[in-house]
């Protein structure tokens, strides 16, 4: 017993966790696969523990044995989860069931993916609370309230009432925070709950989140793939890669002085040195006075919006979900002839409607998509989806054809090999590598990038921006760079055009755009891009001017 | 392409019995011990022997003989009923999802206006006016079945026509031709295989039933279905005859099933088969 009184702050203890689960390639033998290699980890009452690293980490895998639970046929094979004195996996089913809800909870990252849209909130806020037993129907909506008021939700009172989808994505993430705190347990797995949220929406779930924390002494572990989120909320941070441990210290350690090769290209990840360039005399794309419309104009999502991109340089388009940006460019492209308002191209207006643009515009404007799955027919090889641009524009068949593809992989840092690949053959980095080249391989004047780099993680998104960058020297492309991520806006970009509401708030020169006096909005934006700081989350809350959207 | 040992066993019962069914039908003049209304006894449903390997049906007929040519028969008008129905259905399906706006209204309605009314008896006035020859029984069963392949690709392509990937298609300025049979339809096809195999066999019991109520194959030519019909009086009498062209229809139902089953497990992958 002197051994469980010596572990009276502990709460959490997992050792030497080995997790398993098989795989069934098509054609060969299924074969079982190591996700997680002998993690230890401790975590005490009340303490945050980040668990950070890029997909395919084991980071969910990890957080979820907590509970006992393995996600999609996942086995936990080896190792102790020690909760509260008891190891967990011995429990069997019924002790599981005891054990969820009640003692750990789960904050999922996609909250409007997570609710049932056919309950109200309060029923499903309090039910695991009622379940359990804990409390009376009374007692529980009552809790629940007095939550909802301490993540500042608007009405606390009656919020309750209202069905997952007449709340924002913003809101609905600290319901389930309130969901997961309601039944009181000891500890609650944040996966990734800010991932999906704008920026300016992030900082203040991440701020009633850490409040939250703080005055229920709940602990927790927070799953992430950004540094700079987790350290305003974590204790201790612990770094994996491809389901080891890399590092593991305190967050003023970890992000300060981080002593493996691997946190260290984690936390230096987001500085690309780019020189910006002084806009040309004669814009090449010029949007002038556009307007645009759904629902046969009932929805404006785009007012009067204007601007100019110049040859070989990159206009960065950056606002919130819901400002307009993707409008933009269905605008540009044409999928969304405006309602008024015109597109000028190389000295010529662009057909309002994709029917009316002849080929040779098509091919000088090209499209990069966000996410790369979908982009891609996964009925196609690598070959045919880079190919076709050739064969189309150019009619480039055969042998020919076979020579340029290996040409462009071998632009986008791929080797040969790929030419006969499917695309779920590829990684998320991959992918998106052979979108550029789709692109890249109608040789044409303007790309725009939809959110390129928003699907992928910190590393595979910097070797893409780098990549861009890279072509944009050679190619002498112009990109339109639609974003929400102000970094990466900093990495690339020649002039920023920030957007917000449909309409352009702040345009100009990276320089200027980025230098005070700022309006609003943009201040709203800057500031709200977590920085690896400690402390940066208290600063940046007490110095906002503005309210975010969410509120 | 295709490799025994790894070929599930299901599957290859499939391919065994589908392939034997084919052989018959191809082969039937050759491989049919008795000519196909050629009378052979005098006595109607004459019990199994080794001079007619199953008997004999209601008119002496050599039963054998009358499967195996009616084997050609069914196969033949079930193989291309589907073939138009799924050429057209599918066609139609993934062009009203892709043009979208009048031409999909005017479709869809059209099919539905057309599904309202029961096969059966759409099937029945039809072909009661027309001239009962194959062509028109293939045509009436091909348009009849396609209303449902059109309702599934319609289904299936407007969910792809949505893709990034479609769209990437359009803005590079692509015509409908490469958006339908290039984007579109290698997607669509694994719900379209299976949808197939099930049709197949719609079509062999439709006919049946088309020639069990006297509008299908008119005699002395008979497919199963109305070999069914003309043995049916002897099941009274403990006479199997009947019974042989049913279970004919089953064993055909079945390994169809498995074969598409099986080229639907082969075609889901996305990975081109590789591991």
């Amino acid at each position: 017993m002197a051994d469980s009184k010596a572990n009276a702050g502990r709460l959490l203890d997992i050792r030497n966790l080995r997790i398993e689960a098989t795989v069934y390639p098509p054609g060969e033998a299924p074969k079982t696969i190591t996700l997680v290699h002998d993690v230890s980890l401790t975590l005490e009452k009340g303490k945050v523990l980040g668990l950070i690293g890029e997909s395919g980490a084991g980071k969910s895998t990890i957080g979820l044995s907590s509970m006992g639970y393995g996600r999609g046929g996942v086995r936990i094979t080896g190792g102790e989860v020690i909760l509260n004195g008891r190891d967990i996996l011995k429990g069997g089913k019924e002790g599981l069931r005891k054990l969820r809800g009640r003692e750990v909870c789960y904050v999922a990252q996609s909250a409007a993916a997570a609710f049932n849209p056919a309950h109200r909130l309060m029923d499903q806020v309090v039910e695991a609370t009622l379940l359990h037993g804990t409390a009376t129907r009374a007692e529980a909506e009552k809790r629940a309230v007095a939550l909802f008021k301490k993540l500042s939700l608007p009405n606390p009172e009656t919020i309750g009432e209202r069905f997952p989808h007449q709340v924002s994505g913003g809101q609905l993430q600290r319901v389930m925070t309130a969901m997961a705190l309601c039944s009181e347990p000891d500890l609650i797995v944040f996966d990734e709950p800010t991932t999906a949220l704008d920026v300016t929406t992030q900082i203040d779930v991440l701020a009633a989140i850490k409040d939250a924390i703080r005055d229920t002494h709940v602990a927790a572990l927070y799953i992430t793939h950004d540094l700079a989120v987790v350290a305003q909320v974590a204790d201790e941070i612990m770094v994996l890669r491809h389901g080891r441990l890399v590092e593991w210290g305190g967050t003023r350690q970890i992000i300060k002085e981080p002593r493996q090769e691997y946190t260290n290209a984690l936390v230096s990840v987001h500085e690309i040195e780019h020189n910006e360039q002084q806009p040309g005399t004669t814009p090449m794309l010029s949007v002038k006075n556009v307007t645009a419309a759904y629902g046969g104009g009932l929805v404006k999502v785009l007012k009067n919006v204007s601007v100019d991109i110049y040859p070989g340089q990159t206009l960065a388009v950056v606002g919130e979900s819901g400002s307009g940006k993707s409008t933009l460019a269905r605008a540009i492209t044409g999928l969304l002839p405006p309602e008024q308002g015109s597109v000028f191209f190389d000295g010529r207006t662009l057909g309002n409607r994709l029917a009316d643009r002849p080929k040779e515009d098509l091919r000088q404007l090209q499209m990069i998509y966000q996410m790369a799955d979908v982009a891609m027919n996964p009925r196609q090889t690598v070959g045919t989806i880079i190919g076709r641009p050739l064969e189309f524009y150019f009619g480039i068949r055969g042998r020919e054809r076979d020579k340029r593809v290996a040409e462009l992989l071998d632009q986008i840092e791929m080797g040969k090999g790929f030419i006969d690949r499917y695309p779920a053959e590829l990684s998320g980095g991959q992918k998106q590598r052979v979108c550029i080249a789709r692109s890249l391989a109608a040789k044409p004047k303007l790309i725009i990038c939809d959110e390129v780099t928003s699907a992928l993680d910190p590393l595979v998104a910097h070797g893409i921006l780098k990549l861009l960058l890279n072509l944009q020297q050679i190619e002498k492309v112009a990109y339109l760079f639609i974003t929400h991520d102000l970094a990466t806006v900093k990495s690339i970009a020649d002039s920023i055009a920030v957007m917000y509401r449909g309409e352009v708030v702040r345009y100009g020169s990276k320089s200027k755009v980025l230098a005070p006096p700022f309006d609003a909005y943009t201040d709203l934006l800057l500031s709200s891009v977590p920085e690896m700081e400690i402390g940066w989350l208290e600063k940046a809350i007490a110095g906002r001017r503005m309210e975010s959207a969410g509120n | 392409m295709l490799d025994i040992r790894r070929t599930p066993v299901a599957a290859l019962i499939g391919i065994v019995l589908t392939t034997l069914f084919v052989l018959a039908a191809v082969l039937a003049p050759w491989i049919a011990p008795h000519g196909n209304a050629e009378i052979v006894s005098d006595v109607p449903w004459e019990p199994m022997s080794s001079v007619h390997l199953l008997g004999t049906d209601n008119l002496g007929r050599d039963l054998l003989s009358r499967m195996i040519y009616g084997a050609r028969i069914t196969l033949f008008i079930a193989v291309l009923a589907t073939a138009l129905s799924f050429s057209l259905g599918a066609i139609l399906g993934f062009s009203a999802a892709v043009f979208g706006g009048w031409f999909d209204t005017m479709l869809s309605r059209l099919v539905d206006l057309l599904m309202s009314i029961p096969t059966l008896i759409m099937g029945l006035v039809v072909l009661s006016v027309l001239p009962s020859n194959l062509v028109t029984l293939i045509l009436v069963m091909g348009i009849l079945d396609s209303t449902r392949v059109y309702r599934l690709s319609r289904a299936v392509a407007v969910d792809i026509n949505v893709m990034d990937y479609v769209e990437a298609a359009k803005l590079r300025g692509e015509g409908s031709g490469w958006i339908i049979f290039r984007e579109i339809l290698p997607n669509a096809l694994s719900p379209l295989v299976s949808e197939l195999g099930l049709r197949f066999i719609y079509a062999v019991l439709f006919l049946s039933t088309l020639s069990f109520l006297g509008l299908g194959v008119q005699p002395p030519d008979a497919d199963w279905g109305g070999m069914v019909k003309e043995n049916k009086d002897g099941i009274v009498f403990g006479i199997p005859a009947a019974l042989i062209p049913a279970a004919a229809i089953a064993a055909l139902a079945i390994s169809v099933n498995l074969v598409a089953d099986w080229v639907l497990n082969r075609t889901t992958s996305l990975k081109g088969g590789r591991g």
